[in-house]
């Protein structure tokens, strides 16, 4: 399990395949993200990119492929294994998936005191560091059934921070979120990115955010990687159906324009 | 046709049995699963007190009302019957000792058992449920928690101490409240009464109850925590989970009784032992 530390890449996916009953997600996504590189995935709903997500933690097995973390092979390990590779990337969950009998506070301590920090002027003083950034801080004590679910979005973003992992994976961070707060998050992602060459995956819809966040952007269809570029590539592909998804036009829409 | 009628009839019946036996082999195999997970979290994984506390707090301090009442009226109403039948044959002594024999090796901890499974194990599975389907539990593995250190341990371990102290307790209050019915409604003489109960209880009666307790605790944390562990489809899946927690754990401490009920008197014999 030793680290392959000088390897360009932090997560190298090759051939991963998943079925849920009758339906195949995945028919073999190769996808490599280097360190300290944003990479967005973009793909129409029930692709299969929240999918690819859990698989990158461990949350759900593959059918076949292989999973390389910072050099450790993933697939096979048990829940026991995974615990160090855990330790170094962080998920921020579509619905948030916070604590709900914790308040805003102990959600955003619990990592850290997971950890082993016991001290509560050290937890307070970086919960409310990392509240600040997403603009929560005086909604520490609250539960999170008494916040919008905007904000729910952005404890999480905090809890999923906190800790300062080595990647973050992000699945619809800026969904569900007014405009400005939205570009806040984007611009944390770019900060994290910058200051402590974090590497983040982000699955999202939201097409000004991935213009804004991504250094490369991959395109989930038919359960394959179709395409990989950087988002200047992506405008300027010359592919129907993608440009038909990058603006958002639907069949009827286009057929409205006709 | 008739033959053929008989041949199809019998081919459902058989793959009926062994579909069922299949699927009662495979939910053993996933008790089982909890269990080595368990015992592997006992082994390594990180002692948790404050959340054992809460949990000795939630299963013991709030079981207290269900558990005083159903001990207390289970004994009142045993020694009345007991008393209306022994009365009219000259037995009315025998009230005492019968009354404390069923309230110490039976009705304490199964009653206490049926009814920390409707209390405890329902919340136990609606919780850990609920944090399954809307992904907490995901979230907890997602930092490296296991949720069988985190969610399962601190309930085992909270209900294994309470549940023998709650059958005691059960076990105290029945035996008051027959007391109370025998000595002040029936009006039998109150010395002659509780000596009788003294005189007939062994340590090893209550020790039989707490025993039990101890096993229904195990079958209640369980059976409840896995079914929780399960759960799937949102709300009517941690209702269905909820449901199936009680209906399982109150079968199992049924059925469990009978076979502990024979070995632990293989250990403790009541009366002579010729059997």
């Amino acid at each position: 399990m030793s680290a392959n530390v000088h390897s360009e890449f932090f997560i190298e996916v090759s051939g991963l395949q998943k079925r849920f009953g009758e339906q195949q997600v995945l028919r073999g996504v190769d996808l490599k993200i280097r360190r300290g590189e944003t990479m967005v995935i973009l793909g129409q709903s029930g692709e299969g990119k929240s999918v690819i997500l859990k698989h990158l933690i461990g949350l759900m097995t593959p059918d076949s492929g292989s999973i390389l973390v910072d050099g450790v092979e993933t697939v096979g390990l048990s829940e026991r294994q995974l615990r160090p590779i855990r330790k170094k990337v962080g998920i921020l969950f579509q619905d948030g998936a916070l604590f709900d009998s914790m308040t805003v506070a102990e959600n955003v301590a619990f990592p850290l005191m997971e950890e082993g920090i016991r001290d509560l002027k050290v937890l307070l003083e970086r919960v409310r560091e990392v509240l600040s950034v997403v603009g929560l801080e005086e909604h520490m004590a609250k539960m999170p059934i008494n916040i919008s679910g905007g904000m729910r979005k952005r404890v999480a973003l905090a809890r999923a921070v906190v800790s300062h992992p080595q990647c973050i994976l992000y699945d619809e961070p800026t969904a569900g979120l007014d405009p400005i707060v939205a570009d806040s998050i984007d611009h944390l992602i770019n900060r994290l990115e910058e200051q402590f060459q974090i590497t983040s995956i982000v699955v999202t819809h939201d097409m000004k955010s991935m213009n804004t966040i991504a250094d490369r952007v991959a395109i989930l269809r038919d359960g394959k990687i179709y395409f990989l570029g950087t988002p200047d590539e992506l405008n300027a592909l010359e592919d129907e159906s993608i440009q038909n998804f990058i603006h958002g036009r639907s069949h009827e829409s286009l057929k409205a324009n006709v | 046709m008739v033959a053929s009628f008989r041949v199809s009839f019998m081919g459902g019946f058989f793959k009926f049995l062994g579909r069922g036996t299949l699927s009662f082999l495979s939910y053993l195999g996933q008790l089982a699963d909890l269990v080595r997970e368990m015992v592997v979290a006992a082994c390594c994984g990180m002692p948790r007190l404050n959340l054992t506390g809460r949990q000795i707090v939630a299963v013991g301090f709030g079981s207290q009302t269900v558990v005083i009442v159903t001990g207390a009226f289970t004994g009142a109403v045993f020694a009345a019957q007991s008393y209306f039948k022994f009365s009219d044959l000259g037995l009315a002594t025998g009230v005492g000792p019968v009354v404390s024999i069923a309230m110490c090796r039976e009705l304490g901890p199964v009653l206490t058992g049926l009814m920390v499974a409707g209390r405890v194990g329902a919340s136990m599975a609606a919780e850990i449920g609920t944090m399954k389907v809307t992904e907490q539990i995901d979230a907890l593995r997602s930092m490296g928690v296991h949720p069988v250190d985190y969610l399962v341990m601190p309930r085992a371990i909270g209900t294994m101490i309470s549940m023998p102290l709650l059958v005691a307790e059960s076990i105290g209050f029945g035996l008051l409240a027959s007391h109370v019915i025998v000595v002040y409604f029936f009006g039998v003489p109150s010395a002659w009464y509780d000596d009788q109960v003294v005189a007939n209880t062994e340590l090893e009666d209550i020790s039989i109850g707490m025993i039990k307790g101890f096993a229904f605790g195990w079958l209640i944390v369980l059976i409840s925590c896995n079914q929780g562990l399960r759960a799937k489809n949102g709300a009517v899946g941690v209702g269905q989970a909820t449901t199936n927690a009680v209906v399982q754990s109150s079968l199992a401490i049924l059925i469990t009784n009978l076979f502990l009920s024979f070995i632990l008197n293989y250990f403790f014999p009541l009366g002579s032992g010729n059997y």
